[in-house]
Protein backbone atom coordinates (compact mmCIF):
# COMPACT_ATOMS: atom_id res chain seq x y z
CA UNK A 1 0.00 0.00 0.00
CA UNK A 2 0.93 3.50 -0.80
CA UNK A 3 -0.32 6.65 0.44
CA UNK A 4 -0.70 8.89 -2.73
CA UNK A 5 -0.05 12.55 -3.25
CA UNK A 6 -3.42 14.07 -3.19
CA UNK A 7 -5.21 11.48 -1.59
CA UNK A 8 -6.19 11.35 2.32
CA UNK A 9 -3.22 10.33 4.57
CA UNK A 10 -3.51 7.92 7.55
CA UNK A 11 -4.12 8.81 10.67
CA UNK A 12 -2.39 7.40 13.50
CA UNK A 13 -1.43 7.39 17.27
CA UNK A 14 1.87 6.96 18.16
CA UNK A 15 3.76 7.07 21.27
CA UNK A 16 6.81 10.12 21.73
CA UNK A 17 10.21 9.20 23.70
CA UNK A 18 8.35 10.60 26.82
CA UNK A 19 5.63 7.98 26.03
CA UNK A 20 3.33 10.96 25.10
CA UNK A 21 0.82 9.89 21.87
CA UNK A 22 0.70 12.35 18.99
CA UNK A 23 -1.38 12.60 15.57
CA UNK A 24 -1.34 14.32 12.30
CA UNK A 25 -3.80 16.93 11.89
CA UNK A 26 -4.91 20.09 14.02
CA UNK A 27 -2.62 22.23 11.98
CA UNK A 28 -2.20 24.07 8.63
CA UNK A 29 0.03 21.06 7.76
CA UNK A 30 2.16 18.12 9.12
CA UNK A 31 4.89 16.93 8.36
CA UNK A 32 5.45 12.93 8.61
CA UNK A 33 8.87 12.09 8.24
CA UNK A 34 9.88 8.46 8.36
CA UNK A 35 13.34 8.21 9.52
CA UNK A 36 15.87 6.36 11.92
CA UNK A 37 18.70 6.07 14.50
CA UNK A 38 21.00 3.86 12.83
CA UNK A 39 21.16 5.51 8.41
CA UNK A 40 23.49 7.68 7.27
CA UNK A 41 20.73 9.52 4.82
CA UNK A 42 18.70 10.08 7.87
CA UNK A 43 21.65 11.10 9.77
CA UNK A 44 23.11 13.64 7.37
CA UNK A 45 19.28 15.30 6.96
CA UNK A 46 18.74 15.24 10.27
CA UNK A 47 19.79 18.51 11.22
CA UNK A 48 17.85 19.52 8.21
CA UNK A 49 14.52 18.41 9.14
CA UNK A 50 14.88 19.82 12.40
CA UNK A 51 15.43 23.17 11.38
CA UNK A 52 12.55 23.03 9.04
CA UNK A 53 10.66 22.29 12.49
CA UNK A 54 11.82 25.17 14.27
CA UNK A 55 11.47 27.19 11.23
CA UNK A 56 8.04 26.32 10.96
CA UNK A 57 6.00 26.27 14.17
CA UNK A 58 2.99 26.24 12.63
CA UNK A 59 3.62 23.26 11.00
CA UNK A 60 3.47 19.58 12.73
CA UNK A 61 6.19 17.99 12.32
CA UNK A 62 6.03 14.22 13.31
CA UNK A 63 9.43 12.05 13.44
CA UNK A 64 8.88 8.56 13.25
CA UNK A 65 10.89 5.46 13.79
CA UNK A 66 9.32 2.29 12.53
CA UNK A 67 12.40 0.13 12.08
CA UNK A 68 12.35 -3.43 13.27
CA UNK A 69 14.68 -3.14 16.47
CA UNK A 70 14.87 -6.63 17.23
CA UNK A 71 17.46 -7.10 14.19
CA UNK A 72 18.67 -3.47 14.32
CA UNK A 73 18.33 -2.64 18.08
CA UNK A 74 19.82 0.73 17.39
CA UNK A 75 16.35 1.79 16.42
CA UNK A 76 14.93 0.72 19.45
CA UNK A 77 12.43 3.06 21.78
CA UNK A 78 15.17 2.81 24.03
CA UNK A 79 18.17 3.96 21.87
CA UNK A 80 15.49 6.69 20.61
CA UNK A 81 14.89 8.10 24.34
CA UNK A 82 18.25 7.95 24.54
CA UNK A 83 19.51 9.76 21.56
CA UNK A 84 16.84 12.17 22.01
CA UNK A 85 18.26 12.81 25.38
CA UNK A 86 21.79 12.99 24.21
CA UNK A 87 21.37 15.28 21.87
CA UNK A 88 19.70 17.96 23.49
CA UNK A 89 16.35 17.20 23.17
CA UNK A 90 14.49 17.68 19.45
CA UNK A 91 12.19 20.56 18.12
CA UNK A 92 9.83 17.71 17.17
CA UNK A 93 8.62 14.27 18.79
CA UNK A 94 10.25 11.11 17.65
CA UNK A 95 7.45 8.89 17.67
CA UNK A 96 7.86 4.72 17.77
CA UNK A 97 6.34 3.03 14.89
CA UNK A 98 6.66 -0.44 16.80
CA UNK A 99 4.09 -2.48 14.77
CA UNK A 100 5.65 -1.04 11.71
CA UNK A 101 1.44 0.01 10.73
CA UNK A 102 1.63 3.15 9.99
CA UNK A 103 4.84 2.59 7.87
CA UNK A 104 2.69 -0.05 6.05
CA UNK A 105 -0.56 2.44 5.91
CA UNK A 106 2.06 5.31 4.35
CA UNK A 107 3.84 2.82 2.07
CA UNK A 108 7.25 4.43 3.56
CA UNK A 109 9.99 3.01 1.56
CA UNK A 110 13.18 4.87 2.64
CA UNK A 111 14.70 6.73 5.93
CA UNK A 112 14.12 9.49 5.37
CA UNK A 113 10.82 9.07 3.69
CA UNK A 114 8.42 13.03 3.95
CA UNK A 115 4.82 13.06 3.83
CA UNK A 116 3.61 16.66 3.91
CA UNK A 117 -0.20 17.15 4.83
CA UNK A 118 -2.52 19.81 4.30
CA UNK A 119 -5.25 21.50 6.69
CA UNK A 120 -7.73 19.19 5.00
CA UNK A 121 -5.80 16.00 5.59
CA UNK A 122 -4.28 15.49 2.11
CA UNK A 123 -1.13 14.37 1.33
CA UNK A 124 0.18 17.24 -0.91
CA UNK A 125 4.28 16.29 -0.87
CA UNK A 126 6.00 12.82 -0.57
CA UNK A 127 10.08 12.08 -1.05
CA UNK A 128 13.12 13.79 -0.04
CA UNK A 129 14.24 16.67 2.18
CA UNK A 130 15.74 17.83 -0.98
CA UNK A 131 18.19 16.65 -4.21
CA UNK A 132 21.44 15.85 -1.81
CA UNK A 133 22.14 14.26 1.79
CA UNK A 134 25.87 15.26 1.71
CA UNK A 135 25.33 18.96 0.80
CA UNK A 136 23.72 21.20 3.64
CA UNK A 137 23.50 24.53 1.82
CA UNK A 138 20.56 22.37 0.15
CA UNK A 139 18.78 22.90 3.43
CA UNK A 140 16.07 20.66 2.76
CA UNK A 141 15.13 23.25 -0.22
CA UNK A 142 12.06 20.50 -1.59
CA UNK A 143 10.03 20.40 2.00
CA UNK A 144 10.38 24.09 2.62
CA UNK A 145 8.96 24.68 -1.06
CA UNK A 146 6.46 22.54 -0.53
CA UNK A 147 5.78 23.55 2.90
CA UNK A 148 5.52 27.45 1.71
CA UNK A 149 3.30 26.44 -0.83
CA UNK A 150 0.77 24.39 1.40
CA UNK A 151 0.45 27.49 3.87
CA UNK A 152 -0.25 29.96 0.87
CA UNK A 153 -2.85 27.94 0.20
CA UNK A 154 -1.27 26.22 -3.02
CA UNK A 155 -0.49 23.08 -4.07
CA UNK A 156 3.35 22.67 -4.28
CA UNK A 157 5.24 22.85 -7.73
CA UNK A 158 6.93 19.54 -7.11
CA UNK A 159 4.84 17.55 -5.26
CA UNK A 160 6.63 14.20 -5.37
CA UNK A 161 10.60 13.49 -5.87
CA UNK A 162 11.88 9.90 -4.90
CA UNK A 163 13.03 9.14 -1.39
CA UNK A 164 16.21 8.30 -1.01
CA UNK A 165 17.82 6.44 1.71
CA UNK A 166 17.98 2.98 4.21
CA UNK A 167 15.02 0.64 3.23
CA UNK A 168 12.53 0.48 6.55
CA UNK A 169 13.83 -2.74 8.05
CA UNK A 170 10.66 -4.73 8.03
CA UNK A 171 9.88 -7.80 10.38
CA UNK A 172 9.95 -11.01 9.32
CA UNK B 1 54.26 -1.47 -8.51
CA UNK B 2 52.28 -4.54 -7.13
CA UNK B 3 48.47 -4.05 -7.05
CA UNK B 4 47.27 -4.57 -3.75
CA UNK B 5 43.72 -6.56 -3.24
CA UNK B 6 40.85 -4.36 -3.34
CA UNK B 7 37.60 -5.59 -2.35
CA UNK B 8 33.77 -3.83 -2.42
CA UNK B 9 31.20 -5.66 -0.23
CA UNK B 10 27.61 -4.05 -0.74
CA UNK B 11 24.29 -5.11 0.41
CA UNK B 12 21.63 -3.86 -2.29
CA UNK B 13 19.04 -2.58 0.57
CA UNK B 14 21.02 0.23 0.49
CA UNK B 15 21.65 2.82 -2.55
CA UNK B 16 25.49 4.04 -1.91
CA UNK B 17 27.37 1.13 -3.38
CA UNK B 18 27.29 2.58 -7.20
CA UNK B 19 28.48 6.25 -5.81
CA UNK B 20 30.96 4.02 -3.29
CA UNK B 21 32.32 1.78 -6.77
CA UNK B 22 32.96 5.48 -9.02
CA UNK B 23 34.68 7.08 -5.93
CA UNK B 24 36.69 3.74 -5.56
CA UNK B 25 37.43 3.24 -9.11
CA UNK B 26 38.53 6.81 -9.62
CA UNK B 27 40.90 6.63 -6.66
CA UNK B 28 42.51 3.52 -8.32
CA UNK B 29 42.54 5.49 -12.26
CA UNK B 30 44.60 8.31 -10.46
CA UNK B 31 47.10 6.33 -8.55
CA UNK B 32 47.17 3.81 -11.70
CA UNK B 33 45.54 0.61 -10.50
CA UNK B 34 43.23 -1.47 -12.42
CA UNK B 35 40.02 -0.46 -11.34
CA UNK B 36 38.76 -3.83 -13.12
CA UNK B 37 40.07 -5.75 -10.77
CA UNK B 38 37.84 -4.81 -8.04
CA UNK B 39 36.19 -7.65 -6.37
CA UNK B 40 32.65 -6.85 -5.89
CA UNK B 41 30.77 -9.05 -3.83
CA UNK B 42 26.72 -8.89 -2.32
CA UNK B 43 26.35 -9.66 1.31
CA UNK B 44 22.15 -10.84 1.03
CA UNK B 45 21.87 -13.19 4.80
CA UNK B 46 22.90 -12.27 7.93
CA UNK B 47 25.22 -15.33 7.99
CA UNK B 48 27.33 -13.97 5.17
CA UNK B 49 27.25 -10.38 6.72
CA UNK B 50 28.82 -12.41 9.52
CA UNK B 51 31.32 -14.58 7.86
CA UNK B 52 32.17 -11.65 5.91
CA UNK B 53 32.25 -9.54 9.20
CA UNK B 54 30.31 -6.93 7.53
CA UNK B 55 29.14 -3.96 9.28
CA UNK B 56 27.40 -2.31 6.69
CA UNK B 57 27.43 -1.44 3.13
CA UNK B 58 29.25 -0.07 1.04
CA UNK B 59 32.55 -1.38 2.83
CA UNK B 60 35.91 -1.44 1.06
CA UNK B 61 38.93 -3.16 2.02
CA UNK B 62 42.50 -2.46 0.73
CA UNK B 63 44.84 -5.69 1.35
CA UNK B 64 42.30 -7.10 4.01
CA UNK B 65 42.11 -3.33 5.63
CA UNK B 66 38.54 -1.02 5.84
CA UNK B 67 39.15 1.97 4.39
CA UNK B 68 37.50 3.21 8.08
CA UNK B 69 38.03 1.29 11.45
CA UNK B 70 34.69 -0.58 12.12
CA UNK B 71 35.82 -0.59 15.81
CA UNK B 72 32.80 -2.56 17.54
CA UNK B 73 30.32 -2.24 14.97
CA UNK B 74 28.13 -5.49 14.91
CA UNK B 75 27.74 -7.35 11.63
CA UNK B 76 24.58 -6.38 9.61
CA UNK B 77 22.55 -5.90 6.48
CA UNK B 78 22.24 -1.94 6.80
CA UNK B 79 23.97 1.01 5.20
CA UNK B 80 27.28 2.07 7.23
CA UNK B 81 27.76 5.52 8.34
CA UNK B 82 30.25 7.09 7.54
CA UNK B 83 32.43 10.59 8.61
CA UNK B 84 33.64 12.77 5.94
CA UNK B 85 37.14 14.75 6.92
CA UNK B 86 35.07 17.65 7.47
CA UNK B 87 32.68 15.83 9.94
CA UNK B 88 29.38 15.14 7.49
CA UNK B 89 27.78 11.70 7.56
CA UNK B 90 27.62 10.31 4.72
CA UNK B 91 26.44 6.62 3.11
CA UNK B 92 29.83 6.23 1.81
CA UNK B 93 33.97 6.77 2.82
CA UNK B 94 35.45 10.03 2.12
CA UNK B 95 37.36 9.84 -1.14
CA UNK B 96 40.08 11.42 0.66
CA UNK B 97 40.01 7.97 3.14
CA UNK B 98 39.78 6.01 -0.13
CA UNK B 99 42.96 7.30 -1.73
CA UNK B 100 45.00 7.22 1.78
CA UNK B 101 44.17 3.51 1.71
CA UNK B 102 44.99 2.72 -1.43
CA UNK B 103 48.44 5.05 -1.17
CA UNK B 104 49.53 2.84 2.40
CA UNK B 105 49.07 -0.20 0.79
CA UNK B 106 50.87 0.46 -2.35
CA UNK B 107 53.77 1.72 -0.19
CA UNK B 108 53.90 -1.10 1.99
CA UNK B 109 53.71 -3.62 -0.95
CA UNK B 110 56.71 -1.69 -2.39
CA UNK B 111 58.44 -2.17 0.86
CA UNK B 112 58.66 -5.74 1.10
Amino acid sequence: MTTAVGTEAPTFSLPDTDGVEHSPGDAPATLVVFTCNHCPYALAWHDRIAAVARDYPNVKVLAVSSNDAVRYPRDSYEAMRERVQAEGGWPMPYLYDETQDVARAYGAKTTPDCFLIDAQGRVVYRGAPDADHEDPSQNAAWLRDAIDATLAGSAPATAQTTPVGCSIKWKD
Amino acid sequence: MTQPRVELLFWEGCPSHPQALAQLREAMQELGLDADAIEVRHVDTDERAEAEGFVGSPTIRIDGVDVQEPGDEPTALTCRIYHRRDGRISAVPDPADVRHALHTAITTRSRK
